[in-house]
């Protein structure tokens, strides 16, 4: 492998870092935002000494913040910090929001629910509760607590 | 154009006039025979309910529309594995409002988005059933005058009761309603009702298990079934089902002027001998129920007079 292919695990050249990721869960969160079908480098640093949080974990994506579903990530823990790197500089630090509506992020697990058996429809939920973290399936209502209240 | 897949869909004031037309229908049903005239209603009912599809068939020819439709999912394209998005897409082309009951919840919604005409949702599952609900209403407002100011006893299968959750979302939007509930322990009001529904809008409520304890106090009393498809299983069934029944004898508990209402079918939850009792509705509450169809069908179709 060349030089110029080679993600150098301390420094990123143009991408995004997602930080302060609670220890042991870069794993999930790399699976989650399908990172392995991304057709990018992709550096995962866990159990890093962290100050604030004791240990923490780091993932270092070596793509634009576009091609990240920052909706799946606020799913998953809206308090991740992303930080957005240019030019081997932090040019942006993104705050994480639960999102409003989340499509196709998570299923809808009641059976009796239409997306049980209508073919090409698309999973989607709205916000329901911010305070509890509370999402509703939008066909049947059923309801999801975020992934980190559920953690 | 709007669609109808919860009564929530509505603002009270919406309602309000919705039920005002209904109330002008049944005094003067020959005035709207033929406001829809050369309109079609289509009702695609993907599992059986001879009432509901029957009741918005009707509304539909007294206003002077037709109908077209199906009454199971295996006498339509169902069957063949068309997706409920197509099939909204093919009936926009023949009618001009479509009355939809499917047993899996949203499937009307998922209608709604493909659709090109107005869609009701005439029952999705366990889900919501609108139709039901504004024939409650307008029950309940055409008997006692007012929306307002009620005590209503709600009885019987409270957990799994559609009607009942969707009646109460309802009605805790008009000022001074109590709740009376009134159901075996197995069978109480589900939490997200108690505590999204009742507590978070500060409704007086109480729950009983005695039917009689409730009745003295009771202005309305809606009586529901237990369902024998919501149960797992037989026994359970078996050991329920008879725990409520109305019959003559508590009727002398209830007051003067209470109301007793019911969605039906009925199966033994009230006995035939309460039936000619001046204050048994239900059977005026199926005829409610068509002229709030007419007045929902020519309000999402626009229709005035």
């Amino acid at each position: 492998m060349s030089q110029e292919h080679m993600l150098n695990i301390g420094g990123l050249h143009e991408g995004v870092v997602l930080d302060h990721i609670p220890a042991g869960k870069a794993m999930d969160i790399y699976k989650r935002l399908k990172l392995d079908k991304m057709d990018c480098q992709v550096a995962m640093i866990m159990h890093a000494r962290s100050s604030k949080m004791g240990q923490k974990d780091i993932i270092k994506v070596e793509a634009p913040l576009e091609h990240l579903n920052l909706d799946a990530l606020g799913f998953i823990d809206h308090t991740i910090t992303v930080n957005i790197i240019k030019d081997a500089k932090i040019v942006e630090k993104r705050d994480l929001r639960l999102p409003r509506k989340l499509i196709n992020v998570i299923h809808c697990k009641n059976p009796r629910c239409i997306t049980s058996i209508e073919q090409g429809l698309d999973h989607v939920f709205y916000l329901a509760d911010e305070e509890a973290e509370v999402y509703r399936c939008i066909y049947c209502e059923e309801k999801y607590h975020s992934a980190k209240k559920r953690s | 154009m709007r669609h109808c897949m919860s009564p929530l869909d509505f603002t009270v004031e919406e309602l309000d006039q919705m039920m005002d037309l209904a109330a002008r229908i049944e005094k003067d049903p020959e005035g709207y025979a033929h406001v829809c005239d050369r309109k079609k209603i289509a009702t695609l009912f993907y599992e059986p309910s001879t009432r509901t599809r029957l009741s918005f068939e009707t509304a539909m020819l007294n206003l002077g529309g037709s109908v077209i439709g199906f009454s199971s999912a295996q006498s339509s394209s169902a069957a063949k594995g068309e997706s409920v998005a197509d099939t909204i897409r093919v009936i926009s082309c023949f009618a001009d409002i479509a009355a939809i009951r499917h047993p899996k919840e949203g499937a009307p919604y998922v209608a709604s988005l493909h659709s090109s005409i107005p869609v009701i949702n005439a029952g999705d599952g366990g889900h919501q059933h609108p139709t039901q609900t504004l024939t409650d209403m307008t029950t309940i407002r055409q008997l006692k005058g007012r929306l307002t100011n009620l005590t209503i006893g709600l009885c019987g299968d409270l957990k799994f009761g559609r009607t009942v959750h969707s009646l109460i979302s309802s009605l805790v939007r008009y000022p001074g309603i109590r709740f009376t509930l009134i159901s075996p322990e197995e069978l109480r009001i589900p939490d997200y009702v108690r505590e999204d529904v009742l507590e978070k809008n500060h409704i007086p409520y109480e729950e009983v298990i005695r039917l009689e304890d409730a009745l003295p106090d009771l202005d309305v009393l809606y009586m529901t079934r237990v369902q024998k498809e919501r149960f797992f299983n037989e026994e359970d069934y078996v050991r329920m089902k008879d725990f409520y029944i109305l019959d003559a004898e508590k009727m002398k508990l209830a007051r003067e002027d209470c109301t007793v209402l019911h969605p039906l079918p009925r199966v033994n939850e009230i006995s035939v001998d309460v039936d000619n009792d001046p204050r048994a509705c239900y059977f005026r509450q199926v005829q409610y129920g068509v002229y709030i169809r007419m007045a929902l069908i020519m309000t999402l179709l626009e229709v005035t007079k």
